[in-house]
C-alpha cells in the first residue's frame, strides 16, 4: 500500500519523526506564548535560554557529575532564576513603553549570551549522551524508534498540557490572566502583580531551559543551537496566534508533522514550508489561527 | 502591525551586527599579511582565531622581520558573507598596504576575495575554502590554493571506500553550491572506480533534524552513506545516524570532516569512519613537536587548516626573503620555483593553475580503546600522491593553465 508513491511504512515513520520535532516546537512556542500573552514581551532571548538550558545540563554532567534526571529539574530552576534576574533588572522598566524595546533588549541579550558561550566553549559544540534508562530503540514494525525520542514526545506533551491546565483552569491562572487585562484592579484586590509577572517570565525561561535539556542528547550542544531554531518557533507562535497557549501547542505539533511530510516529498523546501504557511495564515487570519482580534 | 514592527526591529538588529573592523595603522615600510576568515561563526573552530595564531607562529619563526622589514599580521572576520570579505580585502589592499592575503574557511568568501586580489594584482592564498573552482573555472594568476579542494577530497575518500568494498552509495547533501559540487565530484569518482550511486537527498543548510533524511537514506539499501555536508550539519547527521541505528546497516563516509568535528562528537560515535584530510597532527615526530607548541597557546590540537595557515605564511615569507621584495609577481614566481618543505608537507609545489600539489591522507577514526591520549583520533590508512588527488590538466577548465 502506498500514499502518493511513498510506502505506507515510510510514511508513518516520517509522521512520527515530525511529531518528535513538533514536540520541541510546541514546548518552545508555549514559553514564548506565555511570556507574550501575560507580559506583552516578544522574548527574542528564548533561543538563548534554550541553549543555556542545554549547556547547564552539559556542564552539570561534565564538571559535577549531575545526571540527566537531576538536570531536568535543575536546569529550568537555574535558568528560571536567571530569567527572574533579567526581568527584575531590565525588562520591568519596559512594560509601559512600546513592545519594540522589549524585543530589542531580549535580542541583544541573546547575542551577548551566544557570544559568551562561543568564547567559552567554541562553536563545534559538545556532546551529551542519552541517559542509560532511555538508550536503545524499539522496533515498531514500520520503523525503529529510539526510546529517547519517544520520551521527548511524552515529556513535552505532559509539560504542555500541564502548563495549559495551570493557566486556563486554575485560580492562579485566573489571577495571571486577570493581571494582564487590568493590573491596577487586580493589584487592588491584594494580589502582588509585579511578583506574579516576574515569576511568569521565570517560568517561561524555565520552559525554554527544559526544552534545552530534552534536546541535549539528540543534537549537538552549540552556542548557536537556539538561533537556528528560534525563527521557526516565532513563526509557530505567529501562526498559532500570539499569546494563545493552546494555539501554540497545537500549531507546534501540526507544523512538526507538516515539515516531516515535506522532508519526504520535497526535502529542499522543508526549511521554508513553515514560513509559507505563516504567510498564508497571516493573509487569511491576521491574528493567527487561535488568536483574538484586538 | 506587530509583525511589521518585528521585522523592522530584526533588520535593525541585523544591521548592528556588521560591526567588525580591523585595527591597523597605515605604514609603509612593512610586510603586511592579511587574514580574513570566519572568526565567530560555525567554522570558527576549524580555522578562526587559532588560524591567525598559526600565522603569527610563522612570523615569530622568521624573527618578526624579513629582508630588514617588520612583518605585520592583520586579522578580520568575514562573518561568512562574501560581500564583507570582498569589501575588507579591497580596503586592506587600497588603504592598509596589505601585501598578501590569506583566505580562511567558506568558499563563497574565498571566490569573492580572489576576484579582488586579481584586480589589485596581489597574491591571494586560499587555505580553508573547499571549492575547486578557485583553481579551475575561476582560476586567477594571483590565486594559490593551499590545503585541499573538493576534487582532492572526492578522489581520496571515493576511491578508497570503493576499493574497500563500498560499491553502492547514497548521498546526504547540503543544499547549496558546495554540497552539490562535492556530491558531483564524488559521484564521478565512485562511478569511475566501478561503484554505483543509488540516490541522494538534499537537506537545507543548518537543518534542525536529520532523522527524516536518514530514514530515506536507509530505505535505499545502499552500503555507503556519503555525507556531502560540513560542520554542524555533519556532526548532527552522525549523531542521529548512531541513534537510529543507521550505522548498523550502512557505513558513513564523511566527505569533508576536520579533527574538531571528531573531537566534539567523540570516538564512540565516529569510530571506523573514513575521511580525507591534508594533514594530521599526530603523524610523525615533526608534526607532533609543532602541534605541542600550538597546543600550549591554544589549548587545542591544530586542525589541518591551521597547520596550512602556518605553512602558507612561512613559504610566503621565505620567498620575500629570497627575492628581497614584496612585489606579488616576483614573490609568486619564487614560490613556484621552490618546493614546499615544512611541517605541513614535504615536496609540495605550486602548479600553474594555483593548486599547491601535495600528499593527501585517508584517515580512519580509531576506536576509543586504541586512542592513547586526547586528540589521538586517526590512523593514516593511505597516503595519496598529490598528482593522483588533484584534477588533471586534461580535466581542468582553468584558462591560465592552458
Amino acid at each position: 500500500m502506498e500514499i502518493f508513491g511513498i510506502p505506507i511504512q515510510a510514511f508513518l515513520g516520517q509522521l512520527l519523526l515530525g511529531l518528535v520535532n513538533g514536540s520541541f516546537y510546541a514546548m518552545l512556542s508555549l514559553g514564548l506564548a506565555v511570556i507574550f500573552g501575560l507580559l506583552g514581551i516578544v522574548n527574542f532571548a528564548h533561543g538563548a535560554l534554550y541553549m543555556i538550558g542545554a549547556y547547564v545540563a552539559w556542564i552539570g554532567m561534565e564538571k559535577f557529575g549531575i545526571n540527566y534526571w537531576m538536570s531536568l529539574l535543575l536546569a529550568p530552576l537555574i535558568v528560571g532564576a536567571l530569567g527572574v534576574a533579567v526581568e527584575r533588572s531590565l525588562l520591568k522598566h519596559l512594560y509601559k513603553i512600546d513592545p519594540i524595546y522589549g524585543l530589542l533588549l531580549t535580542f541583544g541579550l541573546a547575542l551577548i549570551a551566544e557570544g559568551v558561550f562561543r568564547d567559552q566553549f567554541g562553536v563545534s559544540g559538545q556532546s551529551y549522551s542519552v541517559p542509560e534508562a532511555l538508550s536503545g530503540a524499539t522496533n515498531l514494525g514500520f520503523m525503529v524508534l529510539p526510546n529517547y525520542r519517544a520520551w521527548v514526545v511524552f515529556a513535552s506533551l505532559a509539560v504542555c498540557l500541564g502548563t495549559w491546565f495551570v493557566i486556563e483552569r486554575t485560580r492562579l491562572g485566573a489571577y495571571l490572566r486577570a493581571g494582564t487585562e487590568n493590573p491596577a484592579l487586580v493589584q487592588a484586590f491584594g494580589i502582588n502583580v509585579p511578583v506574579m509577572v516576574m515569576l511568569t517570565y521565570g517560568a517561561g525561561a524555565g520552559l525554554a531551559a527544559l526544552a534545552g535539556v530534552l534536546a541535549a542528547p539528540v543534537i549537538q550542544i552549540t552556542p548557536l543551537m537556539g538561533s537556528n531554531l528560534i525563527i521557526i518557533v516565532f513563526a509557530v507562535v505567529v501562526i498559532g496566534g500570539m499569546g494563545s497557549i493552546l494555539g501554540s501547542i497545537l500549531t507546534g505539533l501540526a507544523l512538526g508533522l507538516i515539515e516531516g511530510l515535506t522532508k519526504v516529498f520535497y526535502p529542499e523546501a522543508s526549511s521554508i514550508v513553515v514560513f509559507v504557511i505563516m504567510a498564508i495564515v497571516l493573509m487569511i487570519r491576521p491574528a493567527g489561527l487561535f488568536g483574538k482580534e484586538k | 502591525m506587530k509583525l511589521k514592527k518585528l521585522s523592522a526591529a530584526c533588520a535593525l538588529a541585523a544591521a548592528t551586527m556588521f560591526g567588525a573592523s580591523a585595527q591597523a595603522q597605515v605604514s609603509g615600510d612593512v610586510i603586511k599579511i592579511g587574514f580574513i576568515t570566519d572568526l565567530s561563526g560555525l567554522y570558527a573552530d576549524i580555522d578562526g582565531p587559532a588560524g591567525g595564531e598559526a600565522i603569527k607562529m610563522a612570523v615569530a619563526e622568521m624573527g618578526g622581520a624579513v629582508a630588514g622589514k617588520k612583518i605585520e599580521v592583520l586579522v578580520a572576520d568575514h562573518q561568512n558573507k562574501a560581500d564583507v570579505a570582498a569589501a575588507k580585502a579591497r580596503e586592506w589592499f587600497d588603504t592598509q598596504g596589505v601585501d598578501m592575503l590569506i583566505g580562511g574557511t567558506n568558499s563563497g568568501t574565498a571566490l569573492a576575495m580572489a576576484k579582488v586580489a586579481q584586480e589589485k594584482k596581489k597574491l591571494f592564498i586560499s587555505v580553508g575554502a573547499a571549492t575547486s573552482a578557485l583553481t579551475n573555472e575561476q582560476c586567477s594568476p594571483y590565486t594559490v590554493h593551499w590545503a585541499y579542494d573538493t576534487t582532492a577530497l572526492a578522489k581520496g575518500t571515493g576511491n578508497a571506500v570503493v576499493k574497500a568494498g563500498g560499491k553502492s552509495w547514497y548521498f546526504l547533501t547540503a543544499d547549496y553550491a558546495f554540497g552539490s559540487q562535492l556530491q558531483n565530484d564524488t559521484s564521478a569518482v565512485v562511478k569511475a572506480a566501478g561503484g554505483t550511486v543509488v540516490g541522494s537527498v538534499r537537506h537545507p543548510l543548518s537543518a534542525s533534524d536529520f532523522s527524516s533524511f536518514l530514514l530515506q537514506a536507509q530505505s535505499s539499501k545502499a552500503q555507503i552513506l556519503g555525507l556531502a555536508n560540513a560542520g554542524g550539519d555533519t556532526i548532527n547527521t552522525i549523531k542521529a545516524a548512531n541513534e537510529f541505528g543507521i550505522t548498523k546497516t550502512m557505513k558513513l563516509a564523511g566527505l569533508l570532516m576536520f579533527i574538531n568535528d571528531v573531537h566534539s562528537l567523540g570516538l564512540k560515535a565516529t569510530q571506523g569512519m573514513y575521511l580525507t584530510d591534508s594533514w594530521y597532527w599526530n603523524r610523525d615526530p615533526e608534526t607532533r613537536a609543532w602541534s605541542r607548541k600550538f597546543f600550549e597557546k591554544i589549548k587545542r590540537m591544530p586542525s589541518s587548516l591551521q597547520a596550512a595557515d602556518y605553512s602558507a605564511a612561512l613559504q610566503y615569507l621565505n620567498a620575500v626573503k629570497a627575492t628581497g621584495s614584496d612585489d606579488s609577481d616576483k614573490v609568486l614566481a619564487q614560490m613556484k620555483k621552490t618546493k614546499v618543505n615544512d611541517v605541513f608537507t614535504k615536496g609540495g609545489y605550486i602548479r600553474d593553475d594555483g593548486s599547491m600539489i601535495h600528499d593527501m591522507y585517508l584517515m580512519q577514526v580509531k576506536s576509543p580503546d586504541k586512542s592513547t591520549e586526547p586528540w589521538d583520533y586517526y590512523t593514516v590508512a593511505e597516503t595519496f600522491k598529490g598528482e593522483a588527488a588533484w584534477t588533471t590538466k586534461a580535466e581542468s577548465k582553468c584558462a591560465v593553465w592552458k
